[in-house]
């Protein structure tokens, strides 16, 4: 039954139309485990081969993983969000009784969205507290650590302007406390808030921004120097394992 | 070069192993060998797997949660009626405990735009990349700049009245101290202190520091900012 099913899927890889999808084939040879992750535009980021003292638990915790991890439900639980949601006030906050009460599964769609939101901060931060005692900021992956630094900014501010989004008493508040601050900046804070709010108090033509800047501006930038991140571990000479490991002159 | 083979070429297909590679070496020009291969595996599927699975146990993780706790849903938005006390997100909360000793100008501009740059400077400065210990060398003359350091920090801190960051940084302080004086004979705990860099001990506080302001601010800090206890109900 096994073998015969077997059977099938290689007949099925081995098919004009799956190859000319997946370009490196199937096989259990090196090769082919190596073609699966070179031909493959998301994979290609990292090497084909990995140092194994790098793998285990202890020199990583696995946070920079986990945060992705983190960033990928906020994807998948954001898109089916934004279906039931209008950035306009009151209908914002009217939406999230709907999440509640009216739509399927919408509670805990919400709830996972924030939570995962929240574990996403803490990894990010874990990710690089933990990349900092390893020492794995040295040359030649110094500009890697900055990335990851814009990568933390990022993160806050995504989480910063989801929290406005509910709209009820919680986000108003704390996008007012947190806006505030901004106007302390010298000369421009005025100015800088305006920009930020679109007014200058938190309102609706804040709603809309914060939105856009949620949903569709900060996620792109997030998006693009994720895949610098990554590239970069692949060009520094792989996942720093510590030791007599200098990475250099190992690029690939 | 008639010599019949004395190697066998072989295909292999273990993924924990990385192809060999192989150098004919001839005779009276051995290379010196320094340092041997960390052993590279395949990322597919070791990394992948690994990373899959570790995505996964956050997924079960976050969802068990997502069954249990609701996400917070207070009232409508009104401007007109400020709580109190009216908290930023916990990752700010910090930076608000802040706010409470400082000028916003200090606490919100300057310290988290130093804290930004800080970062960033990190592996650009040489005296992180060699971390070397900070007692190594110079021991006396250094003692004395973290002292003077920490003694003009401390009564800023004082003038100011933060506690918050005059009780850590006090501890922090002391831990240094104890650190530098290092016998032979310590073990241990000690040994492992003692061998740490300055920029260890930088980081080092920085965490503490805004572990405790975050913590401050998230579950002491009642009406109109003052110090509650986190079950007086009043956060």
């Amino acid at each position: 039954m096994a073998s015969s099913l077997d059977a099938h899927l290689e007949n099925l890889r081995e098919s004009r139309v799956w190859r000319s999808i997946f370009r490196s084939g199937s096989g259990a040879t090196n090769l082919h485990r190596a073609l699966s992750v070179q031909q493959n535009v998301f994979l290609h980021l990292s090497s084909v081969k990995i140092r194994k003292r790098s793998l285990a638990f202890r020199v990583t915790w696995f946070l920079g993983t986990l945060s992705l991890g983190g960033l990928l439900i906020l994807v998948v639980t954001g898109i089916p969000l934004m279906l039931y949601y209008h950035p306009s006030v009151p209908q914002a906050y009217a939406d999230m009784k709907d999440l509640r009460f009216v739509v399927s599964a919408g509670v805990f769609l919400r709830n996972l969205h924030r939570w995962a939101a929240h574990a996403m901060v803490l990894l990010v931060f874990a990710h690089m507290f933990k990349v900092f005692y390893r020492g794995a900021y040295r040359p030649p992956r110094e500009f890697n650590w900055v990335v990851g630094v814009i990568l933390l900014i990022l993160t806050l501010l995504l989480s910063y302007t989801g929290y406005l989004l509910p709209w009820d008493q919680l986000a108003f508040w704390a996008i007012t406390v947190g806006s505030n601050l901004l106007s302390s900046v010298p000369v421009l804070g005025a100015k800088i808030r305006f920009l930020m709010l679109g007014g200058n108090t938190v309102n609706a033509n804040a709603l809309l921004r914060f939105y856009v800047l949620h949903c569709v501006i900060l996620p792109l930038m997030a998006a693009i120097f994720v895949a610098i991140h990554f590239w970069r571990i692949r060009k520094d000479g792989g996942i720093y394992a510590g030791g007599a490991d200098s990475g250099k002159g190992k690029r690939s | 070069m008639s010599d019949p083979k004395d190697f066998v070429a072989a295909i292999g297909s273990d993924s924990r192993k990385s192809p060999l590679r192989v150098a004919f070496v001839t005779r009276r020009t051995s290379p010196q060998v320094k340092a041997q291969d960390d052993g590279y595996v395949m990322t597919f599927p070791e990394a992948i797997f690994r990373a899959m699975v570790a995505v996964e146990a956050l997924t079960l993780v976050l969802v068990a949660i997502a069954l249990v706790w609701d996400a917070p849903l207070e009232e409508l938005a009104d401007p007109l009626q400020t709580p109190n006390p009216a908290k930023a997100p916990w990752y700010f909360l910090g930076l608000q405990e802040l706010l409470h000793y400082f000028p916003p100008v200090v606490a919100g501009v300057l310290i988290p735009g130093l804290v930004v740059m800080a970062l960033i400077a990190i592996p650009y400065f040489k005296i992180n990349i060699e971390a070397e210990g900070l007692w190594n060398r110079n021991r006396t003359q250094r003692l004395r700049t973290v002292a003077a350091v920490v003694a003009v920090f401390a009564v800023f801190l004082v003038a100011f009245q933060v506690w918050a960051v005059l009780v850590p940084t006090l501890l922090v302080a002391g831990l240094m101290f104890y650190s530098a004086a290092d016998r032979p004979t310590s073990t241990g705990f000690k040994r492992w202190l003692t061998s740490k860099p300055l920029s260890f001990w930088i980081m080092s506080w920085f965490l503490f520091q805004a572990a405790v302001l975050t913590l401050i601010g998230t579950f002491f800090r009642g009406p109109g900012w003052s110090f509650v206890m986190p079950w007086s109900g009043q956060i």
